[in-house]
C-alpha cells in the first residue's frame, strides 16, 4: 500500500504575506491580491526624477484627486496579468473566427458600395483615436499612483492598441491599404474629424493622471463606443445590411461593456472618498463631456446625417445616468 | 467586382508598419514639445524616428494568444507544485535564501521596470519604439506577479518571505537593488533605456537568470524554474529591444556617442554591483551548485560581453570603464559578500551559514588562487568561534557606499589584503564609496546621489539605534527570519517534513 504522506500533517506556518494579512485579515490571499496590493515601492525613495525634480518617483500629489489609500481603487474584474491575458485570448479567438467567417463568405465584398464607403469613412479614422487612447492609458499607468489603479490602465492601453489594429484590419478587408491612407488623411485634414483630433491631442498634454483617466476612459469613450458601435454599427448599419461589419466590431462592443464596469468602480471609489474629490471629478466630467459631445457630433453625422444631434443627445443622457450612479453629477 | 483580386498583398514588415507605426500622426493642435516634454534634455539627438527598426513584430492578437498559452502552463505547474508539496523536493532548505533575496530585492525591480517602461512607452515620440516599450511594460508586471505567485507557496511554509513588501522599502540590503532601479527611473527616457533595456537586460541578465534558473533546476525548485522558463521568451524580446535601442541612438547622431558611452560605463558598474549578490548565491547558497561565479563570468561576461562590445566597436563604443576592475574582483567577491552576510545575519530576512568542509573543498577547487589563501582561514576562525559557543556577530553597522549602497567590504583591485575605500567631499559633506567606479558615478551627478536614502544612518536618525525597534520596523522576526541556518526553524521544519514524506515514522 502506498501511503501518501505528502498530504499529511505538514502545517502551513502562515496564510499570506504580511501586507495582505494587514489589509484582508489572516487568511489565504487571492492571486489578484498578491499581484496588485502594495507592490509599488512606497517609502524611502532614493532620488527625485531628473525629468521633473518637483515630483517624487511615485507621486500621489501630481493629481488633484486625493486618496488616503490608492489601493481602494480596485478593479471589479480582478484582472492581473494572467486573468487579463486569458480573457483577451478567448475574445481574440472569437474575433479571429469572425474575421475568417466574413472573409471566407465574401461578406465584405457583398456590401453595397455606399454602405462600404460609410463604414470606411466612420471606422478607419477611429484607429488613430484608439492610438491616442493607448497613449493616454499608458501615461496613466506610468504616472498614476498605486498598482490597483495603474495596472488595469496598462491592460487598457494594450486593448486600445488591439482595437486600433482590429480597425486597421477591418479597413484593409473592406477597402485596401488605400482605405487606411484615406482614413488617415481624413483624420489629419477632414473637417469632421478635427474636433475629435483636437480633443485627443489636448488630452496628450494633460499630465494629471486622474484627469486624463476621466477625459479618455469616461468622457470620450463613454460616448464614442456606444454611439459608434452600438447605435451606428449594430443599429443603423446592420439595419441597412451591414451586419457583417458588426461581426468585425463585436470585440469593441463587448470590450466596452466589460471595461465600463471598471471605469465606474474607479470613479465611484474616488468620489466616495471625499467631497473634494467629488467636486474635482464633477468639474472634469462636465468640462470633458461637453467637449467630447461636441467633438463627436460631426463624426456621427458622417453616417447619421441630420439625426446626429438627436443620437448624441440621447447618448449624453444615457451617459449622465450611468455616471450619476457613481455619485458624480454634472 | 472581385475585391480580393485587386488587393495589395502586404509583406510581414509592411503589414506590421500599417498596424502600428501608421497609427501615429504629426500633431497639429499641440506641439511635439508639449506632448513629449522629456525627450530632449538628456542631449540625445534623434533626427528620424522612422529609422527605428522594430525588433520584433508582434501585434496584440498574437501577443494575447502566445502569452495566454504560457500563462496556462505556468499556473498549471505552480498549482501542482503547491498541491503536491513540491517544496519537499528541494535539495535542502538552505537553497531558499537565494529565493528570499530574489523576492525582496529583484521582484520589486521587475515592477519598477514595468512602471519605467510604461513611462518611456509614452515619452518616446516614435510609434515603433513606444509599442515595443509598452509590450515590455506589460511583460514586466507579468514577471513581478509570476514571481510573487510562484513564491507565495514557499511563504506558507518557510520564514523570510512574509514581509517582502516591507523589506523592499526598509531593510538595508534591498536598498542596493532598489537604488539601482530608482536611479534608472529618475533618469531620462534614453538613459533608462540604456540602464534597463541595455545594461541590465542585455549585458547582465544572463548572469542573473541563467545561473538562477539553472540553480533552481539543480536544486529541485520547479516553481522557480517554471517562472524562469516562462519569462525567457519575453526576455528574448527585451534583449532585442535593448540592443536595437542602443544602435538606434548611435546611428542617429555622432554626438550621441560620448553620452551613450558614459551611460554604459555607469550602468555596467551599477549592474555589476547589484549582481554581486548572485555570485554569493552561486558559490555559497545553492546546496547543489551549477557552476562557480568565476565560470559563469567567463561564459556570460567575458565571452558574451566581449562579443557584444566587439560588435559595438564599429560605432566607436569601447568596453565599459569598470571592466578590468570587475575582472579583478571576480575571484574575491562571493567570499567577501558571504562573510559580510554571515556576520550581519542578525539583520537579514534570510539565513546564511558557515560552509561545510565539502563546500570549502569545492571552493578551493574553483578558486585555487584565492580561497585557501584569503578566505578559508577566515571561515576556519569563524567556525572555531561558533564551536566555542561565541559565534561571530557584528552588531556594528556597516559603512555603506553612497552610490551602490553595499557595505564597503570589497578589496582593492590589485590587493586582496586591503579594503577598498574611497571618499569625496561635496558641498562640505563627506561621502564614502566602495570603489572607484561608484565614486566616479557620484562625481558625475552629485546632486542626484546626495539624495540617496541610506538605511544604516536611518536606523540611527529614525530609531535611535534600537535594533529591536528596527526589526519591528522592517518586519523582521528575530530568531525566525534571520541568523544562521544551522538551528533555524526552516532547517527544523524542512528536515521534519521531508522525514514525513520519505520515511514511515
Amino acid at each position: 500500500m502506498q501511503i501518501d504522506l505528502r498530504t499529511v500533517s505538514i502545517q502551513p506556518q502562515r496564510n499570506a504575506f504580511d501586507h495582505l494579512v494587514r489589509r484582508f485579515g489572516d487568511k489565504p490571499a487571492s492571486r489578484y491580491q498578491e499581484g496588485s496590493y502594495d507592490i509599488q515601492a512606497a517609502e524611502n525613495l532614493h532620488y527625485r526624477p531628473t525629468w521633473d525634480p518637483d515630483q517624487q518617483l511615485y507621486d500621489a500629489g501630481i493629481t488633484r484627486i486625493v486618496m488616503r489609500d490608492w489601493y481602494a481603487l480596485k478593479d471589479p474584474r480582478q484582472f492581473y496579468y494572467s486573468t487579463y491575458t486569458l480573457t483577451r485570448a478567448r475574445q481574440q479567438d472569437t474575433t479571429e473566427a469572425n474575421f475568417a467567417f466574413v472573409e471566407s463568405r465574401g461578406l465584405a465584398d457583398r456590401l453595397a458600395p455606399e454602405l462600404r464607403e460609410a463604414v470606411l469613412r466612420l471606422l478607419v479614422p477611429l484607429r488613430h483615436a484608439a492610438w491616442g487612447a493607448n497613449q493616454n492609458n499608458t501615461f496613466v499607468c506610468g504616472y498614476g499612483f498605486g498598482t490597483a489603479f495603474t495596472q488595469p490602465c496598462m491592460y487598457h492601453a494594450m486593448d486600445n492598441l488591439g482595437i486600433a489594429q482590429y480597425l486597421s484590419r477591418l479597413g484593409m478587408m473592406l477597402g485596401d491599404v488605400d482605405a487606411l491612407d484615406a482614413g488617415k488623411a481624413a483624420w489629419l485634414d477632414g473637417p469632421a474629424w478635427q474636433p475629435l483630433r483636437r480633443y485627443v491631442e489636448d488630452c496628450m498634454v494633460v499630465r494629471d493622471p486622474f484627469e486624463l483617466f476621466v477625459a479618455q476612459n469616461a468622457a470620450l469613450d463613454g460616448l464614442l463606443y456606444p454611439l459608434v458601435y452600438a447605435r451606428i454599427v449594430d443599429g443603423e448599419l446592420s439595419a441597412r445590411g451591414a451586419s457583417a461589419v458588426a461581426m468585425l466590431t463585436q470585440f469593441m462592443a463587448e470590450w466596452f461593456d466589460e471595461t465600463r464596469k471598471w471605469v465606474d468602480a474607479v470613479l465611484k471609489a474616488a468620489a466616495a472618498e471625499s467631497d473634494h474629490n467629488r467636486e474635482v471629478l464633477q468639474g472634469w466630467m462636465a468640462h470633458w463631456n461637453d467637449r467630447a459631445a461636441a467633438a463627436l457630433v460631426p463624426v456621427v453625422e458622417l453616417v447619421l446625417g441630420a439625426d446626429a444631434d438627436e443620437a448624441v443627445a440621447a447618448q449624453i443622457a444615457a451617459f449622465k445616468a450611468r455616471i450619476h450612479k457613481t455619485e458624480i453629477s454634472f | 467586382m472581385d475585391m480580393k483580386a485587386t488587393k495589395k498583398k502586404l509583406g510581414m514588415k509592411e503589414r506590421y508598419r500599417v498596424l502600428t507605426r501608421d497609427l501615429g500622426w504629426e500633431p497639429g493642435y499641440q506641439s511635439k514639445e508639449a506632448i513629449f516634454p522629456y525627450v530632449r534634455y538628456e542631449g540625445i539627438k534623434v533626427h528620424d524616428w522612422d529609422k527605428w527598426e522594430d525588433p520584433f513584430r508582434l501585434t496584440m492578437d498574437a501577443y494575447w494568444k502566445y502569452q495566454a498559452e504560457k500563462e496556462r502552463k505556468f499556473y498549471a505547474i505552480i498549482d501542482a507544485h503547491a498541491q503536491n508539496n513540491g517544496h519537499l523536493n528541494l535539495t535542502d532548505a538552505r537553497y531558499l535564501s537565494a529565493l528570499k533575496i530574489f523576492l525582496q530585492a529583484i521582484s520589486p525591480g521587475e515592477y519598477a521596470a514595468h512602471k519605467g517602461f510604461a513611462r518611456i512607452g509614452r515619452e518616446f515620440p516614435g510609434v515603433g519604439t513606444q509599442v515595443a516599450c509598452q509590450m515590455q511594460a506589460i511583460d514586466e508586471i507579468r514577471h513581478a506577479q509570476t514571481q510573487i505567485h510562484a513564491m507565495s507557496n514557499y511563504n506558507r511554509y518557510y520564514d523570510g518571505f512574509h514581509a517582502f513588501a516591507d523589506a523592499r522599502d526598509r531593510i538595508w540590503y534591498t536598498s542596493v537593488a532598489r537604488s539601482f532601479f530608482d536611479d534608472a527611473m529618475s533618469a531620462g527616457p534614453f538613459e533608462f533605456m540604456i540602464a534597463i533595456g541595455f545594461s541590465f537586460e542585455y549585458v547582465l541578465t544572463n548572469l542573473l537568470f541563467v545561473p538562477f534558473m539553472s540553480g533552481a533546476a539543480y536544486n529541485g525548485d520547479m516553481a522557480t524554474v517554471t517562472f524562469g522558463f516562462s519569462a525567457q521568451s519575453d526576455e528574448a524580446r527585451h534583449m532585442t529591444l535593448g540592443l536595437e535601442c542602443i544602435k538606434f541612438m548611435l546611428e542617429q547622431d555622432p554626438d550621441n556617442l560620448p553620452i551613450v558611452q558614459g551611460w554604459i560605463d555607469k550602468w555596467f558598474w551599477r549592474g555589476f554591483r547589484v549582481l554581486g549578490l548572485v555570485s554569493t548565491m552561486m558559490d555559497y547558497m545553492l546546496p547543489k551548485r551549477v557552476m562557480s561565479w568565476r565560470e559563469a563570468w567567463e561564459i556570460y561576461g567575458v565571452e558574451n560581453g566581449g562579443a557584444l562590445f566587439r560588435d559595438l566597436a564599429r560605432y566607436g563604443i569601447r568596453p565599459p570603464k569598470g571592466w578590468d576592475d570587475a575582472e579583478k574582483a571576480i575571484d574575491h567577491m562571493s567570499h567577501q559578500f558571504m562573510l559580510g552576510l554571515y556576520q550581519w545575519s542578525f539583520g537579514t530576512a534570510f539565513h546564511s551559514w558557515i560552509p561545510s568542509d565539502d563546500d570549502m573543498a569545492w571552493l578551493s577547487a574553483k578558486y585555487p588562487d584565492t580561497f585557501d589563501r584569503h578566505y578559508r582561514p577566515r571561515w576556519a576562525h569563524i567556525k572555531q568561534l561558533k564551536a566555542a559557543g561565541t559565534p561571530f556577530k557584528n552588531y556594528g553597522l556597516a559603512r555603506l557606499c553612497q552610490c551602490c549602497q553595499l557595505p564597503c567590504v570589497f578589496t582593492e583591485p590589485g590587493d586582496p589584503t586591503l579594503t577598498c575605500h574611497r571618499e569625496t567631499v561635496y558641498k562640505g559633506e563627506k561621502y564614502q564609496f566602495c570603489s572607484d567606479g561608484c565614486k566616479d558615478i557620484f562625481e558625475h551627478e552629485p546632486e542626484k546621489y546626495i539624495q540617496a536614502w541610506l538605511p544604516m544612518p536611518a536606523l540611527f536618525s529614525e530609531l535611535g539605534g534600537d535594533v529591536a525597534a528596527w526589526m519591528d520596523w522592517v518586519s523582521l522576526r528575530d530568531g525566525a527570519d534571520n541568523g544562521d541556518y544551522d538551528g533555524s526553524r526552516d532547517q527544523r521544519h524542512f528536515d521534519e517534513w521531508r522525514g514525513l514524506a520519505t520515511s514511515n515514522l
